[in-house]
C-alpha cells in the first residue's frame, strides 16, 4: 500500500522567486525502502525538508499524499505525530536541553497522538537504554545536552537513535552518510537496517553510492533539476558509481527535445 | 513529589497572574508619608529596644536629606516615574497585632492567603525538610519549624523578634555590609523597614532544613521594606530561598529591601530568590510593583564561600545587584541569575564582585530572557583591588530575545588593580534559532513545548543552582511565564 504520494510537486522558496522542485514524482509503499541520489541541487534536502513541513518553503503546485490523507495541511508536528521523521543532514545543537528530556517529550507527544499512555520516567529510561545500545550509541551520549559537543559521526548516529526511539512509519535519512568514516558508516548502516521493517517506509537520500553497499534499496530514484529523471532497481546506483550522472542528464535532456 | 512541593511558589504573570487576589483583613496602616512619627510608630508597634530606634532615626534624618535634596537615581536602563516617597504608607499590620505568638493567634483569612499561595504554615503540611518564615506586608506571621532547628542551635525568626530576644548579635552586624547611607533605597528601607527574616548559625553547624521566607505585599498603598539579616558563623553553612507575590494594583507599589550576608571562616551561605512580583498589566504596564533591592554578602573569613542565584520573572521595575564583598583570603562569590523580563516590564539586574583577599574567586553567571516589549539589562562589576594577589573571576551573559520588539543589553565594567588577576568576560545575544525550533516540531514538539524546552535549557546553568526542593517550581514559574510569549 503507497505510504507516500507525491505527484507533480512544485516548490519554491516563502518569498522569494526560487523554483527548486520542478514537478517531482515519487511513490513509496510501506515496508520499502527507496535512495534518492543525485548531484548538488538537485533538490535531494529540499523535498526532505517539505515533506517534514519546514516553513521557509513554499508549495507551488502538486501534492503530497501520507496514508492517502493531505499532508501538506499539517504543521511540522503534526506530521511528527503522524509517524514522520527526518534524520536531519546538519542536526541542531540545543544547548543546556538534555537528551533525556528532549526524547522523553518527543516520545510521549508522539504517543499521546496515537492515543498511547505516556511512558513512566523508569520505562522511558529502560527503553533508551535498550535502544541506545542497539543502535551502537554511547549511553553517555544520552546523558549530554542535544548534540551539543557531539562529533559529526555522533550526531548522526544521534539521529538513528532518535528514529529507532520514536518509531516512525516513514523515516526520511537527509545526508546520513556524508561526512562518516567507514566504520560510522557501517554502524548508522547496521542501526537503519534493524529498523527496516514491514510497517515502515525509508527515503534514503545519499550523494553516494557506498550507502547503498550496506543498505540495500527497494528502488532507487535519481534527481536532477528538481525532478525525478531516472528510477530503477538497486543495480541503477552502481552504474551511477561507474559512469557518473552526466549520461543520466543527456539522457533526459533527449527526452525533454 | 507531594502536592504541597509541586504547588509551592507556583505563580503566574501577565494576563493571569494567579497570585493577584486580595485578601480582606481589617489593618492599621500608618499615616502616608515619611516622617520621624511614622518612624517611632513604626517602631513603637514592634515594640523595638530604644538602640534600634535611633539606628531607623539616623537613617530617616539621612533619607529624608537625600528625599529633599530631590535624588534620583538615573544612571540605570530603566524608564519609570520615581515612588512618591510622602504618598505611600509605610506600615500595615493587621489590626491590634504586630506580631503573633503563636498560629493559633494568626487570623484564619490570613492562614488561607498563604494556603492558597501554596504555601501551608502549620508544621504537619509544610514542605519537608523546609522551614517557613512568612511576612505579609510589615509582620511576619509565622516561622516553621523553630524548635527541631533550636535544637541545632540554629536561629530562624522574624527581624523583630530577633531584634528583641538577640539584640547583641543584630546589633553587631546590621548595617555593617549594607550601610544606611549605601543608597537611597538602602537608607530608606534603615528608617522605616518593617520585617523580614534573621538568620543565625552557630560555629561548624550544618543548618539541617532549608530556610525559606515567603514574602506577600497584601494592602494598598502600602510598600514592603524587609530586611534579612544572615550570619554564619566560622565553618557554618545554610542555605536560604525567599519568594514573593502580590495582589495585582493599578498603582505602584514598592519593594525596597535590604539583604545582608556575613560568612566567617570556612562558612557557606547560599541565597536564593524566586521573584514573583506582580508585574503589572502586559498590555498598558500599568501598576506592578517596583522592586529596588540592595543585597550584598561580606565573606569575612578566610575560605568562605557566598553563592546568589536568582530567577527574577516578576515586577514592572527590578532594580538590584546581589553583590559579594571578597575579603577573607580564598573566598569565593557566586552569582546566578535568570532575569526573564516580558509584557512591558523593566530589569537592570546583575551583580559586584569585589575582590579584596587573596587568591579570591568569583563566578558569574547571567541569563537574560526578553519578550513583547520588555526590556532586560545586565550590569556587573568586577573589582580586584591591590592586594587581591591572584584574583580570579568569570563571568558569562547570555542574553534572548524572543520577539523583534524587546531589548537586551550588557553594561560590564571591570576594574583591575593587581597585575596577577585573571578576568574572564563572554557574552552572547541569541535568538532562538528557527532551526531548533524546527527540530524540535519535527521531533512533535509544538511552539509552545519547543520554547519552553530551549529557553529552559538556555536557563539550566543557573536553574540547577536552586536547592532542589525549589528547582522543579523554578522550572514551572519558568513555563508559566512562557505561556502566551508564543507570537
Amino acid at each position: 500500500m503507497a505510504l507516500l504520494e507525491i505527484e507533480n510537486l512544485h516548490v519554491g522558496v516563502e518569498g522569494e522567486d526560487i523554483h527548486i522542485l520542478k514537478g517531482v514524482d515519487l511513490t513509496l509503499d510501506t515496508g520499502d525502502l527507496h535512495a534518492i541520489m543525485g548531484p548538488n541541487g538537485s533538490g535531494k534536502s529540499t523535498l526532505a525538508s517539505v515533506i517534514a513541513g519546514r516553513e521557509e518553503y513554499e508549495v507551488l503546485d502538486g501534492e503530497i499524499r501520507y496514508d492517502g490523507d493531505d499532508l501538506l495541511e499539517l504543521e511540522p508536528e503534526e506530521r511528527a505525530e503522524e509517524g514522520i521523521f527526518l534524520a536531519f543532514q546538519y542536526p541542531v545543537e540545543l544547548p543546556g536541553v538534555s537528551m533525556t528530556n528532549f526524547l522523553k517529550e518527543a516520545v510521549n507527544a508522539v504517543r499521546e497522538a496515537r492515543g498511547q499512555d505516556e511512558l513512566s520516567s523508569a520505562e522511558f529510561l529502560q527503553q533508551m537504554r535498550e535502544r541506545a545500545d542497539m543502535m551502537g550509541l554511547d549511553a553517555d551520549l544520552t546523558k549530554r545536552s542535544v548534540n551539543e559537543g557531539f562529533s559529526g559521526g555522533e550526531k548522526k548516529r544521534n539521529e538513528i537513535f532518535q528514529l529507532a526511539m520514536l518509531e516512525p512509519r516513514l523515516a526520511i535519512l537527509d545526508e546520513t552518510d556524508s561526512g562518516l568514516d567507514i566504520d560510522a558508516l557501517k554502524n548508522v548502516a547496521d542501526g537503519v537496517n534493524k529498523l527496516r521493517d514491514e510497517d515502515r517506509g525509508f527515503l534514503v537520500i545519499t550523494h553516494y553510492e557506498r550507502i547503498l553497499q550496506y543498505i540495500v534499496p527497494d528502488r532507487i530514484h535519481v534527481m536532477m533539476d528538481g525532478k525525478v529523471v531516472r528510477s530503477g532497481d538497486k543495480d541503477l546506483a552502481q552504474q551511477l558509481e561507474e559512469h557518473g550522472y552526466e549520461w543520466i542528464r543527456e539522457e533526459a535532456a533527449a527526452a525533454a527535445a | 513529589m507531594s502536592t504541597s512541593e509541586t504547588e509551592y511558589l507556583k505563580g503566574k504573570a501577565s494576563e493571569d497572574y494567579k497570585h493577584g487576589f486580595y485578601t480582606d483583613i481589617e489593618t492599621e496602616k500608618a499615616p502616608k508619608g515619611l516622617t520621624e512619627d511614622v518612624v517611632r510608630y513604626i517602631s513603637h508597634r514592634k515594640d523595638e529596644p530604644e538602640w534600634l530606634l535611633n539606628w531607623r532615626l539616623k537613617a530617616f534624618r539621612h533619607v529624608r536629606d537625600r528625599i529633599d535634596s530631590g535624588e534620583t537615581i538615573d544612571w540605570a536602563h530603566l524608564d519609570y516615574e520615581a515612588p512618591k516617597f510622602d504618598e505611600i504608607s509605610y506600615f500595615s499590620a493587621p489590626k491590634d497585632k504586630a506580631s503573633y505568638d503563636s498560629l493559633d493567634d494568626v487570623p484564619d483569612e490570613i492562614l488561607e492567603t498563604f494556603e492558597r499561595l501554596g504555601i501551608p504554615l502549620e508544621e504537619q503540611k509544610a514542605l519537608t525538610g523546609v522551614a517557613v518564615d512568612a511576612v505579609m506586608d510589615s509582620v511576619s506571621v509565622a516561622t516553621t519549624f523553630k524548635e527541631k532547628l533550636k535544637e541545632k542551635g540554629v536561629i530562624f525568626k522574624s527581624f523583630g523578634e530577633a531584634a528583641r530576644d538577640h539584640p547583641e548579635i543584630v546589633r553587631e552586624y546590621m548595617g555593617t555590609v549594607v550601610p544606611y547611607t549605601d543608597n537611597l533605597y538602602a537608607a530608606l528601607n534603615s528608617a522605616v523597614f518593617s520585617d523580614g527574616s534573621f538568620v543565625y548559625v552557630p560555629e561548624g553547624v550544618t543548618c539541617p532544613m532549608e530556610l525559606s521566607t515567603y514574602f506577600r505585599i497584601n494592602e494598598a498603598g502600602t510598600g514592603q521594606f524587609e530586611r534579612t539579616l544572615i550570619v554564619a558563623e566560622p565553618g557554618a553553612y545554610v542555605s536560604y530561598l525567599e519568594g514573593c507575590t502580590a495582589p495585582m494594583r493599578k498603582e505602584n507599589q514598592l519593594h525596597a529591601a535590604v539583604v545582608e550576608l556575613i560568612a566567617h571562616e570556612d562558612a557557606e551561605i547560599k541565597y536564593s530568590t524566586i521573584q514573583n512580583w506582580y508585574p503589572g498589566d502586559p498590555d498598558t504596564g500599568e501598576g506592578g510593583v517596583y522592586n529596588l533591592v540592595t543585597k550584598r554578602g561580606l565573606c569575612k573569613g578566610d575560605n568562605s564561600k557566598i553563592s546568589w542565584t536568582q530567577l527574577e520573572t516578576g515586577s514592572a521595575v527590578t532594580q538590584k545587584y546581589p553583590s559579594v564583598i571578597l575579603a577573607g583570603d580564598d573566598s569565593v562569590g557566586e552569582f546566578y541569575s535568570v532575569a526573564f523580563t516580558k509584557g512591558h516590564q523593566q530589569a537592570d539586574t546583575g551583580t559586584k564582585m569585589q575582590h579584596i583577599g587573596k587568591n579570591t574567586k568569583s563566578t558569574i553567571i547571567s541569563k537574560g530572557i526578553s519578550a513583547d516589549v520588555a526590556d532586560n539589562s545586565y550590569r556587573g562589576q568586577v573589582k580586584v583591588s591591590k592586594n587581591a594577589d591572584n584574583a580570579r573571576n568569570f563571568s558569562q551573559c547570555d542574553s534572548m530575545l524572543l520577539g523583534p520588539d524587546c531589548g537586551a543589553h550588557t553594561y560590564p565594567y571591570i576594574e583591575s588593580n593587581n597585575p596577577t588577576a585573571q578576568i574572564e568576560h563572554e557574552a552572547t545575544t541569541s535568538k532562538v534559532g528557527d532551526d531548533q525550533m524546527f527540530y524540535c516540531h519535527q521531533r512533535g514538539l509544538g511552539e509552545e513545548e519547543a520554547l519552553k524546552l530551549i529557553v529552559n535549557g538556555f536557563c539550566q546553568e543557573v536553574l540547577q543552582e536552586l536547592p532542589m526542593e525549589f528547582a522543579v517550581e523554578a522550572k514551572e514559574l519558568l513555563d508559566i511565564e512562557l505561556e502566551g510569549s508564543v507570537g
